[in-house]
């Protein structure tokens, strides 16, 4: 087979950005999540809670600007377009980003009685950047169409994208904390799991229904067989944890290494849930980006800009990678010893 | 206002906010570098005890300061789209590359490296951690180089073609090697080291005037005033050059800067005066003969084109101003420096009205700083990439009623945060104070011992 760069160049770039959104959703989701479950734990366990996302969250941001940044330089046409049409959401989740980063570190520095006010504005901002994302994934998923039900169809996946938010950063805090918080965050992700189930099982319905593209590729014959794993997993998945947790408080009474040797899975399953969501939604859109408007060729950048940024890619990407993972391995454990400087 | 006008207040808004706090952490980064290798190499305990104090204090003020960088940069990134469609699609295949390059080279390093650097120190060996430190400063300075080839690329836009409209890479290193780039890396790079230089002499003055009685304060001066009179008459320097090369490159904005409005010979430098655009001369001007031709030509009756010559002009009286404004700040920085190198290094005094100076200018740098960027900016107007494309072409269909909401609402954010933070620095230095001068408060050198965790 011929290599044709104007064909192979806008699907590696239109790959290595859903890859970038896709880690973002996983990583700043957990950073999110725990901003959402701060309010909820007492005042000593905030400082666990914000140690625990404390030495990742501002990389894990990072896959957000170059998520958004992969759209600008690999598809500038489809930047311009989807970000217009969400000028004031975009408003909202910037407002929303920019109080959470800033919280995070004005409450470790000023004075105490001030620190119960950037505490809040961390929620706040870990909210609003959570309703804004799923309320731009609910118009975008409908094709950007506007009306009274697409609205409420927006509020609904804003919802639920924020529960499912609160649903991994509860795993993750279950992974990075221990004793009394660890298990009261149990109580809290058993709740946002059932809304998260809500808000996947209304994105799948929905989505066939309003686009006949995308029903058509989920329900034709041998698809349907051969893509039937997906829902199935992520039900299982689901279930599993939500019977984990609920086990999870006499496993911790009847022995602590139990715990240790599970404590891991609901972070893997939300993990697993999270891929399984997004191989979905890649899957009913591909090859639009700008959804049955705009396919990732017709909004490519010119091959020679592609071109030039793929040599970064290829050399920078597993630097990218390894350091990170170099940073997971530093912080590797229980949150609660970590020291702030 | 419609809907280009209020873009273009938004968007200078969030880049004024947003250049505040990389002008700072840019040069703190190498401060921090400095003090954490002169620690790791300290002969004696209580040098290193000295310099990690340095440290300590200068990496919480880093911390907050590359927060509010990073968040308010990220703002910018999403605004390219949101305001200005145009300017990505029409030079998008130019502008997008060096975007991606800041962000692969630049931003994963500094955020990562910066999580080890600021929770990391137990949990790492000494020379990882000042690794780490290194990493993080070198990834700022990169995020500079990158945003200034971008930046310096719209000022003198080379090595493209021009398809239908939309422009398309035909040399890289045209592209980023652009002829303004060298110069206003150099200027901006020099900038932001005495932006940083300021603060931490500003800042340790005011911890001194708190009483603070302890060496790490009156050290981390000393380094700030014998650095920034380094840096001060460099800066001066290249910005003799920049300005050669604008002259070259963009003339009419010499001519705005200059308040020149007919070519001539011999010009006068006007010190101070109020351009009168519809009269098109300076009224109650107070000139000195001859300058101007001078440093821009080296030559007293050198000829220099006016404003009246040029189709395309920018605004006269705020790049006028600005460019006053950055001279008065950053002469006034090199007279502060050169008197307190020979006080606080030389003589070692330490008088109050000195400190109380120092602490007047903490955000001279600022100033300098912000008049300068308008100055280049504003006298790149009406055009957003030379010659190519106009801002009023690239500017969103939005409506103005959008527009005018998201701006208020980041202006009442920005002086939010703004007034926060620069509050938040001067309780730091008086915690710092505190815990210097209260005995018992201090906990020395070494981290408390943890609590084990179960």
């Amino acid at each position: 087979m011929e290599f044709d760069p104007d064909h192979v160049l806008p699907l590696l770039f239109a790959g290595l950005m859903a890859f970038a959104f896709f880690l973002y959703a996983i990583l700043d989701g957990y950073d999110l999540g725990v901003g959402l479950l701060l309010p909820l734990g007492e005042e000593g366990e905030r400082d666990t809670m914000i140690a625990s996302i404390g030495p990742f969250w501002d990389a894990n941001e990072t896959w957000l600007v170059l998520g958004v940044g992969i759209l600008l330089i690999a598809f500038p046409q489809a930047h311009s377009t989807v970000l217009s049409e969400f000028y004031l959401p975009v408003l909202v989740l910037l407002i929303g980003l920019i109080l959470r980063g800033v919280a995070f570190d004005f409450r470790a520095k000023v004075a105490l009685e001030h620190k119960r006010r950037w505490d809040g504005f961390f929620f706040l901002g870990s909210l609003l950047a959570s309703l804004s994302q799923g309320y731009m994934l609910g118009l975008y998923v409908l094709g950007f169409d506007s009306g009274g039900w697409v609205q409420l169809f927006a509020l609904l996946s804003a919802i639920c994208v924020t529960s499912a938010y609160a649903f991994i950063g509860g795993a993750w805090l279950i992974m990075k904390t221990s004793h009394q918080l660890q298990l009261r965050v149990v109580a809290w992700v058993r709740r946002s799991l059932w809304l998260m189930m809500l808000g996947i099982a209304a994105v799948s319905v929905v989505n066939p229904l309003v686009s006949p593209q995308i029903f058509e590729k989920w329900f034709s014959l041998p698809e349907a067989i051969i893509l039937l794993p997906i829902p199935i997993l992520c039900g299982v998945a689901l279930l599993g944890v939500n019977y984990f947790l609920g086990h999870y408080p006499t496993m911790e009474q009847s022995g602590e290494d139990a715990v240790r040797r599970g404590d891991w899975l609901p972070f893997a399953c939300a993990v697993l849930v999270f891929a399984l969501s997004f191989q979905g939604l890649a899957y009913s859109f591909y090859p639009y980006v700008v959804p049955f408007e705009t396919t990732i060729w017709e909004a490519a950048a010119a091959t020679e800009s592609l071109a030039f940024v793929s040599v970064g890619v290829v050399l920078v990407f597993p630097v990218i990678l390894a350091y990170t993972l170099m940073s997971y391995r530093v912080f590797w454990g229980k949150a609660t010893d970590l020291k702030y400087y | 206002m419609d809907t280009l006008d209020l873009s273009r207040i938004q968007f200078a808004a969030n880049i004024t906010f947003h250049i505040l706090f990389p002008a700072i952490s840019i040069g703190l980064a190498w401060f921090l570098v400095f003090f954490k290798v002169r620690a790791g190499l300290a002969r004696s305990a209580y040098d290193a005890d000295l310099w990690m104090r340095c440290y300590r204090f200068w990496v919480k003020v880093f911390a907050l300061t590359f927060a509010l960088g990073v968040v308010s940069g990220i703002t910018m990134s999403f605004q390219f789209g949101t305001n200005w469609p145009g300017f990505m699609e029409r030079v998008g295949n130019i502008a997008g590359p060096l975007l991606g390059y800041e962000v692969l080279t630049a931003f994963f390093m500094e955020a990562t490296f910066l999580g080890v650097m600021l929770f990391g120190m137990q949990r790492v060996p000494p020379w990882v951690h000042t690794f780490a430190t290194v990493c993080v400063a070198v990834g700022t300075t990169l995020s500079a180089f990158w945003i200034i080839a971008l930046n310096s690329w719209m000022h003198t836009p080379t090595g493209f073609y021009i398809e239908d409209r939309v422009l398309f890479p035909a040399s890289w290193w045209d592209i980023v090697f652009n002829p303004s780039m060298p110069y206003r890396l150099v200027h901006v790079m020099l900038a932001s080291g005495l932006t940083a230089c300021f603060v931490v002499a500003g800042l340790s003055a005011y911890i001194i005037l708190q009483g603070d009685g302890t060496a790490a304060p009156r050290t981390a001066l000393r380094g700030a005033v014998i650095l920034a009179a380094i840096l001060a008459p460099a800066q001066i320097f290249s910005g003799d050059l920049h300005g050669l090369n604008t002259l070259e490159h963009q003339p009419a904005k010499i001519a705005a800067m200059e308040g020149l409005w007919e070519t001539q010979k011999g010009v006068p430098f006007v010190l101070i005066g109020w351009p009168d655009e519809e009269a098109a001369e300076n009224r109650w001007a107070i000139t000195i003969p001859n300058a101007a031709s001078l440093v821009l030509t080296h030559d007293p009756e050198g000829e220099i084109r006016g404003l009246a010559d040029f189709e395309h002009t920018p605004p006269v009286a705020p790049v006028f101003f600005a460019f006053r404004i950055m001279l008065a700040m950053g002469f006034g920085m090199l007279l502060l420096a050169l008197v307190a190198l020979w006080k606080i290094v030389w003589r070692r005094r330490y008088d109050v009205w000195l400190m109380r100076t120092f602490v007047s200018m903490t955000f001279s740098g600022w100033v300098a700083t912000l008049a300068g960027w308008y100055v280049t900016e504003i006298g790149r107007q009406p055009f957003l990439v030379t010659g190519v494309l106009t801002t009023a072409e690239a500017v969103t269909d939005q409506p103005a009623e959008n527009v005018a909401f998201s701006l208020t609402v980041y202006l009442l954010v920005y002086s939010f945060l703004l007034v926060s933070y620069i509050s938040s620095l001067f309780y730091l230095a008086r915690q710092s104070a505190d815990l210097e001068t209260t005995p018992g408060l201090w906990t020395g050198p070494s981290p408390q011992p943890v609590a084990a965790q179960g």
